[in-house]
């Protein structure tokens, strides 16, 4: 026999969606946490030598050819806490049931997220390393390869809540914040990683 | 937007469409029923279950003269000792744990359905051809120390995959637990195995990623230079603690979760010591942070009083407190017995011998870490892996007695239960104690032959062997229990055991919606509380 238990009255939505980014968020933020933990693993050990004058001791890590573009890095690491901002209005926008600059915003967002990527392919170019030129290149290669192919994610996600709120959802607020969560998860891994990919090496 | 979208496997419901295998096949596989793509998850690491115990049994055969015997070349020794780990770790706990949760949880909830169902089905597939990939690569000499440079790049491709499906059940898993609950029911009375569900989900969620980003490396470097990491020889020196501890404990907590919901409605009674359960459950991810700082913390009391302490406090972190918080839980739930008037059942035997087969490798694992017992690099280690693994099988097998009724609408038979779990502690105890004795005898891990030692190697290794061959007619066993229960067992009542939590106030097996209406829900027992009999039931 079912057991009958005392009826509730519809609930409104737990935030499906944001509590489900917060989570994805902290997966993926482990994923640069750790590449950039075997990043200092590797630099810790890689080999040292001591200088023709015998006076200093040199680790062979980032070798002395490669010149690292400091203004592309510096940009970008700029442009994510714009993009934070725009996706933070967006998620203003959405409180107010504002859709024109929601909609702005996102844009904004898209675009800015598109230029940062632009970055990265400056910084590919002006460094001109190849995959397979040494250890350091790869592991460059990659650790910064993961966080561009997340940044690819944001602008998807900027793209899907811009047509989402162009088509009129003007009950979208979740999906927004999301937008805005990721974004400044985004920028909380980037700060991490041009800390110690760029400015530390 | 809605994420849980009621009409969940509308499809299934569809009639006049014939009743052929392969309609019904693909019915079964564009499902997005939570309890369907869980037992898609089940069936295919019991599958695993089987699969693994042969390797095994043929490893203890192979390791009982290791000298002379040569079933296998060196190459082929490597490969399947790699794919016997993934298959342990994520081929069978990981999918085995991860698919009760999905099957149960949203039940226990009180909930339609299982937060983003679609993803949850994206996970099963995503996991499955991660492991037949790294499967196909190891059959091919792809595997970790491979020298078949494309299928190591497959081995990878498939491990990620494989745990990427893993990480999106997870998020389901958790997010469901997070925002799909009953009204009232607020998280601290949240059933325990979903509380299990939900610590073991988001401890994933942290670990796993960390291998992710792991393999990005390995991958990089084995398709370009192979100068950061030496191709496919460093993989297990990167990636290896993913098929090992603490990786196995991240999964365990599910387990144990299942023996603190079990052991109450087995006593008859209200759990007296809910809120330590809960605790204790939390307590044993502390192991987590051992996955992601990718080190063995070892005791080491050889130095002075200062290193001493300096390699006590981060040894008992990632190893003591995993323990504590497995021996909490295991002796909390079982007080509840004292309380109560319990008949043992199956599902109670299966999971609480199993629980204590994990309590063992904990303990294990606590030993293999004091650096004075020399036990780095030993097969004792692989005993670890082994009670942890088999141990979590039975309590999965457990769970699934237990949960039978709402799966499939059957109760399996008791007496045959009771003998598959004794027929289950033989096998877990006899497949990996052996290995702790040669691990004391410095039998090395991971190596099926040429080594030698002293002492009875062909003893401890063909007993390991009959353990895994006790496992495979343990697995067997159940599974043909289940499947003649499905086609010859009477239709189960809707709560056969006078269980506790929400899953036992609707139909077995349970409907495509799981509940016609939301109900409220104000204790962790809302289903013992509305029973005519009283606040306490005596079974």
């Amino acid at each position: 026999m079912t057991i009958a238990l005392p009826a509730a009255p519809q609930t409104a939505p737990r935030r499906q969606i944001f509590v489900a980014t917060a989570l994805a968020c902290a997966s993926a933020f482990m994923i640069i946490i750790g590449m950039v933990a075997m990043w200092m693993k590797f630099r810790a050990g890689a080999p040292t030598r001591d200088s023709a004058d015998g006076l200093y001791v040199i680790k062979d890590w980032l070798p002395a050819s490669i010149t690292i573009p400091e203004v592309a890095a510096n940009v970008m690491l700029i442009t994510f806490p714009v993009v934070a901002l725009m996706a933070q209005w967006a998620s203003y926008s959405a409180k107010r049931r504002d859709s024109q600059h929601r909609s702005l915003a996102l844009a904004i967002c898209a675009v800015l997220g598109i230029a940062v990527v632009n970055g990265q392919a400056a910084i590919y170019a002006q460094m001109e390393i190849g995959l397979a030129d040494g250890a350091y290149q790869t592991m460059f290669y990659a650790i910064t390869g993961a966080m561009l192919l997340l940044v690819v994610g944001g602008i998807a996600f900027s793209f899907v809540a811009l047509f989402r709120s162009v088509g009129g959802r003007e009950d979208d607020t979740d999906v927004v914040n999301s937008h805005a969560l990721y974004w400044y998860f985004l920028t909380a891994a980037f700060t991490v990683l041009w800390f110690f990919v760029y400015v530390q090496k | 937007m809605t994420t849980i979208d009621n009409p969940v496997g509308a499809s299934t419901q569809a009639q006049g469409f014939g009743s052929s295998f392969v309609i019904a096949l693909g019915k079964w596989m564009t499902s997005s029923d939570h309890k369907k793509i869980g037992r898609l998850f089940i069936g295919c690491a019991l599958f695993t279950a089987v699969s693994t115990s042969i390797i095994g049994a043929v490893f203890g055969l192979e390791r009982m003269s290791p000298a002379q015997m040569d079933i296998f070349d060196g190459d082929a020794a490597i490969q399947l000792i790699s794919l016997y780990r993934f298959d342990l770790v994520l081929g069978l706990l990981a999918p085995l744990f991860l698919g009760i949760a999905l099957a149960i949880v949203p039940l226990q909830l009180g909930s339609r359905a299982i937060a983003f169902p679609r993803l949850a089905q994206l996970s099963f597939w995503s996991w499955l051809f991660g492991a037949l990939m790294v499967a196909i690569a190891i059959i091919g000499n792809g595997g970790p120390g491979g020298g078949q440079a494309n299928l190591v790049d497959l081995y990878l491709l498939g491990v990620a995959l494989a745990a990427t499906g893993i990480l999106a059940g997870s998020l389901s898993v958790a997010t469901s637990v997070l925002t799909a609950r009953a009204p009232g029911m607020t998280l601290d009375i949240v059933p325990a195995f979903s509380w299990g569900a939900l610590v073991g989900s988001v401890a994933s969620l942290l670990t796993l990623p960390v291998a992710i980003g792991t393999i990005i490396y390995l991958y990089v470097d084995n398709t370009h230079a192979k100068v950061a990491f030496g191709g496919s020889k460093a993989i297990d020196d990167h990636l290896g603690w993913v098929f090992g501890q603490p990786m196995t404990i991240v999964f365990i907590v599910i387990a144990l979760g299942v023996l603190a919901d079990i052991a109450p409605v087995t006593a008859g009674v209200r759990q007296p010591q809910r809120p330590v359960v809960l605790v204790g459950l939390g307590l044993i991810t502390t192991a987590v942070l051992g996955a992601a700082t990718q080190s063995t913390h070892m005791l080491d009391w050889s130095g002075n009083t200062s290193d001493i302490v300096k390699s006590a406090i981060p040894f008992l972190i990632f190893n003591g407190l995993p323990l504590l918080g497995i021996f909490v839980v295991i002796a909390i739930s079982l007080l509840s017995l004292k309380f109560g008037s319990p008949k043992v059942s199956g599902a109670f035997a299966l999971a609480s011998l199993g629980a204590f087969m994990i309590l063992v490798g904990a303990a294990g694992n606590f030993v293999a870490h004091i650096q004075q017992a020399n036990l780095a690099g030993t097969a004792f280690n692989e005993g670890v892996t082994v009670y942890f693994a088999f141990g979590g099988l039975l309590v999965g097998l457990g769970a699934l007695a237990h949960w039978a009724p709402k799966l499939w609408g059957r109760v399996l038979d008791e007496k045959a239960l009771l003998g598959l779990s004794a027929l289950g502690l033989l096998g877990t105890i006899a497949s990996s104690f052996p290995l702790f004795i040669a691990g004391f005898a410095n039998q090395p891990v991971d190596v099926v032959n040429g080594f030698d030692y002293d002492g009875p190697i062909a003893l401890w290794n063909g007993i390991a062997g009959i353990g895994n061959i006790l496992i495979l007619v343990t697995v067997i066993g159940f599974v043909a229990l289940l499947l003649a229960a499905i086609r010859n067992g009477a239709q189960a009542s809707d709560d056969p055991w006078n269980g506790h939590s929400l899953e036992w106030a609707i139909p077995s097996p349970a409907p495509l919606n799981n509940f016609e209406a939301l109900a409220h829900v104000n204790s962790s027992e809302p289903v013992l509380d509305a029973k005519p009999s009283g606040k306490e039931v005596t079974v």
